[in-house]
């Protein structure tokens, strides 16, 4: 059965409501308020299910179950784990510098929730159509950095500051080659906007459209995006077995949470940006000339399609942590800017090359 | 006389120092490591040791010789047959006594076992302080296996006290053979995906190629044995050139490589493994029959005099040095354990380097701190 | 070399001290004042090259103490043994090896730890494993320790 509304009635009829009850002022601002809940509970449900994910696909990978016990299968394990750090003190040691200390995580938090604003999830489901979507998102993760370098610095730690200048020497190198790698289907694209960046690839996504170079593109900016996240096997800022805990050492219960919260967060938007860009969107899978399979890819909702390549990028960035041991700090720069950046760059030109001459779908 | 214990400089401003343990996931046991560092570099370290001291050898100053063996398996817990193998080998050259040689092939067994476990232990932990985390589990699923034979067929998992003066303490189970030649065969089909997820892995070969350099004059002096050693071009393997238990009689192959580094260290280690395979599947093919212990006195007593065995365990040459006075105890037993000396080779190789470096070194050297500090 | 070979040699060279044999080696005794130049004329001199220093270790035959060297030659592959002999109890004091052989960095400290016998010349001494504060020396037959050493 083919879904026969679509998301922008429920909006309208919302609206409509609304502004029969009260002003346009005061209904701007409940839709605001409405909006912001339901960003809020999507990404509740996000972590809950990756944090999950996490630890089952982990018990997978090592010949283990995972967690079992709390629930059926373990479901309830993240509602048991979020009580346990709501229990927790939270306190902060004497010497650290008081207000950078408690600001940090709420700041890495806010601004990973800013980047979740120009997504689309559906045709019509989006937050905000911005012309400069996807610059917008790119700019907002780098402001994460100044977050961690807070938290390494006020903990007054050794440990934690070395952590955190890591982290963000990490950081701040890999934004260059994910950046680059985005900028080579905006050029085939012609757009920043993340609508129209989606309705480009209806005759197929742009990773099967814009052949090699693009597919180049998207390896880097999985490697890129797993390096910006600090996840393995970039993750020498929290290397629990060198520095215990790098740059959160010293955070205990909901700060901590909210350190922990945010990783996941970040790499629900790498994801998200990478299916948008790469993979579609929440365009179906269309095979050219096949229509009767077109058909069948299209009984699936969009927002399925569209959940579902961001959990198989997210699966992708879980087996890179179970799989392979870390980088030493040295390799891990050296990587970025001897080896991507300057590939990204040739990319870019071919890329552009390509796009001059009109030599793509 | 003054106070030395600190390497902190006079005057520099930028350098700090930093206490890697006694609790740290990685080092292996309770060793206290101070580090001097210049930001990542490390320019000086100081070894604290003792916090799992427990007077071994004046406790075996108290016991009689039959006794004291069953301290000696908790030295290093890793290699627990053959730190028992040592000291009954001690005690039957003063004794001057001939073991049977079912006996010898039941040692010799159970202590490439040892050795086995013991590498695949390291294997895993190796992996997972570079940030592996999944082959720390796979060693496991095979040290599983092989302690489940050891248990039914010893008594126990981890300090077995089996091997004992005379021969060994029980005959092993009629299954035995044939359940550890099937496990062998499995534990070689294992060895390849260990090939193909971690030693074929160019992570893993750049964070462990020329780490941690330490050159052959330098091993000697330190008095390294063992695989730190033999991965430096030094050829000191004790079952070649003072073998004991009928290791003349097998066929294997002392694994020396000239790379001086981490990655040779490895590589010795995981030679080794097939080595001990290779060993085992020769003897369980011809097991001799017969007593598997000779028969002792009550009380030994062993002769005056001063008689010293070596052996070759998991991580080198371990010494037994038993001083006799003519009466049922020890006079003076010094136990010469190989992780004190290749605890020196830590200072010198990792002096200059990041501390990224330090932990895959100390995982490639391959330390367990109660045999250091017995 | 082997060990009566080993033996005569010793006997050859070093006329002037004492040469017995243990069950595995032979054993040569040397003064304290020239045990350093013994030691290095050992690990120099092309017949015998003891390069490797396997254990060194001290024994408390009461009244004297007693430090132990074990050597080996991964040249020759052949073995000796060297001792000490001190018989100052209250300030036993030796020249360290370890300018010969950096091995005994670790193993004079736990003498020192354990025996109180003290090294001359050596890099940082210091009780490596009781700590400075411990009092007296354990593997002393004469240390008395009421409270840990509970005898049968």
């Amino acid at each position: 059965m083919i879904l026969s509304f679509q998301f922008s009635d429920i909006t309208k009829w919302i609206h409509d409501s609304l502004s029969g009850m009260m002003s346009p002022g005061w209904t701007l601002f409940s839709e605001f308020v409405l909006a912001g809940i339901a960003m809020i509970l999507l990404v509740v449900a996000l972590a809950v299910i990756l944090v999950y994910m996490e630890r089952k696909v982990a018990g997978f990978m090592q010949l283990r179950i995972g967690p079992n016990r709390v629930g059926l299968w373990g479901s309830l394990q993240v509602f048991a784990d979020v009580f346990k750090l709501l229990l927790k003190e939270s306190f902060a040691p004497n010497s650290v510098d008081k207000f950078l200390f408690n600001f940090a995580p709420i700041l890495v938090l806010a601004v990973s929730f800013m980047a979740l604003a120009p997504i689309s999830y559906g045709p019509g489901m989006q937050l905000w159509d911005a012309n400069i979507g996807i610059l917008y998102v790119t700019a907002v993760s780098s402001i994460g950095v100044i977050g961690i370098l807070m938290a390494g610095w006020s903990s007054n730690n050794k440990y934690s500051l070395l952590g955190a200048m890591r982290s963000g020497a990490q950081i701040v190198s890999y934004e260059l080659s994910a950046g680059l790698s985005i900028v080579a289907v905006i050029a085939m694209c012609g757009s920043l906007s993340v609508s129209e960046i989606i309705a480009s690839q209806a005759d197929g996504w742009w990773v099967f459209k814009g052949h090699l170079p693009i597919m180049f593109a998207f390896v880097i900016y999985v490697i890129a995006g797993t390096a910006e996240t600090n996840r393995a096997p970039f993750d020498l800022a929290e290397a629990e077995s060198e520095l215990t805990a790098g740059y959160h050492t010293e955070f205990s219960g909901m700060q901590f949470g909210m350190f922990y919260l945010t990783e996941y967060i970040n790499m629900v938007v790498i994801s998200m940006v990478a299916a948008t860009v790469f993979l579609g969107g929440w365009l179906p899978f269309h095979i050219f000339g096949f229509d009767a399979f077109n058909n069948i890819m299209d009984y699936i909702p969009s927002f399925v399609w569209f959940f579902g390549k961001v959990f198989f990028i997210i699966f992708l960035m879980m087996w890179f942590r179970w799989t392979f041991p870390r980088l030493r700090i040295d390799q891990l720069l050296k990587l970025e800017w001897k080896y991507l950046l300057p590939l990204s760059i040739i990319n870019i030109v071919i890329v552009a090359f390509i796009t001059v001459m009109g030599w793509h779908f | 006389m003054e106070n030395k214990n600190t390497a902190l400089p006079n005057d520099l401003t930028e350098e700090f120092v930093v206490n890697i343990g006694p609790q740290h996931p990685s080092t292996h046991g309770v060793l206290r490591l101070q580090a001097t560092l210049d930001g990542e570099t490390i320019k000086d370290i100081l070894p604290h040791l003792g916090y799992i001291h427990r007077g071994i050898e004046k406790m075996c100053e108290s016991l009689g010789y039959k006794q004291f063996i069953y301290l000696t398996s908790r030295m290093d817990y890793l290699s627990a047959h053959i730190n028992n193998q040592a000291c009954s080998l001690a005690i039957e050259k003063g004794l001057q006594i001939e073991i049977p040689p079912r006996a010898k092939a039941l040692r010799i067994i159970m202590a490439e076992l040892q050795r086995l476990t013991s590498h695949e232990l390291w294997w895993g932990s190796c992996a997972m302080d570079l940030g592996a985390v999944t082959p720390f589990f796979l060693a496991f699923r095979d040290r599983e296996r092989i302690l489940e034979l050891f248990e039914e067929n010893t008594g126990n998992r981890l300090t077995m006290n089996y091997i004992t003066p005379g021969g060994v303490m029980f005959d092993v189970l009629p299954s035995f053979v044939h359940k550890l030649k099937e496990l062998l065969v499995k534990v070689k089909g294992y060895l390849k995906e260990y090939d193909t997820l971690i030693t074929g892995n160019i992570i893993f070969q750049h964070r462990l190629k020329g780490v941690g350099v330490l050159p052959k004059e330098l091993a000697i002096s330190l008095g390294c044995t063992g695989p730190v050693a033999r991965a430096s071009g030094v050829s000191c393997d004790v079952r070649k050139y003072y073998p004991y238990d009928g290791y003349d009689k097998l066929d294997f192959k002392e694994v020396v490589f000239d790379g001086c580094d981490s990655w040779s260290r490895y590589l010795v280690r995981m030679e080794e493994i097939r080595q001990s395979i290779h060993i085992i599947e020769q003897l369980l093919d011809n097991l001799p029959e017969g007593e598997f212990r000779a028969k002792l006195k009550g009380i030994v007593k062993l002769p005056v005099g001063e008689y010293y065995q070596r052996v070759e365990t998991a991580r080198g040459e371990l010494g037994v040095y038993i001083v006799s006075d003519g009466g049922n105890k020890p006079y003076r037993l010094k136990l010469r354990a190989p992780n004190f000396s290749n605890l020196g080779a830590v200072r010198p190789i990792t002096i200059g380097s990041k501390i990224g470096d330090l932990m895959a070194s100390m995982a490639t050297i391959d330390l367990v701190i109660p045999d250091i500090d017995r | 070399m082997t060990k009566e070979e080993l033996k005569k040699y010793l006997e050859i060279t070093f006329p002037s001290n004492k040469v017995e044999e243990t069950f595995d080696f032979p054993v040569l005794y040397a003064d304290k004042t020239e045990l350093f130049n013994i030691a290095q004329k050992l690990r120099d001199s092309q017949e015998t090259l003891f390069n490797f220093l396997f254990c060194e270790t001290a024994v408390d035959r009461l009244p004297n103490l007693e430090v132990v060297y074990h050597l080996n030659s991964t040249v020759h592959r052949h073995d000796m043994v060297l001792k000490v002999v001190l018989t100052d109890r209250e300030n036993p004091e030796v020249p360290s090896v370890y300018p010969l052989w950096k091995a005994a960095d670790l193993y004079e400290n736990e003498i020192y730890d354990m025996f109180g016998i003290r090294f001359s010349n050596h890099p940082n001494l210091r009780r490596i494993m009781l700590g400075e504060e411990w009092p007296g020396y354990p593997l002393r037959k004469d240390y008395k320790d009421d409270i840990n050493i509970v005898t049968l």
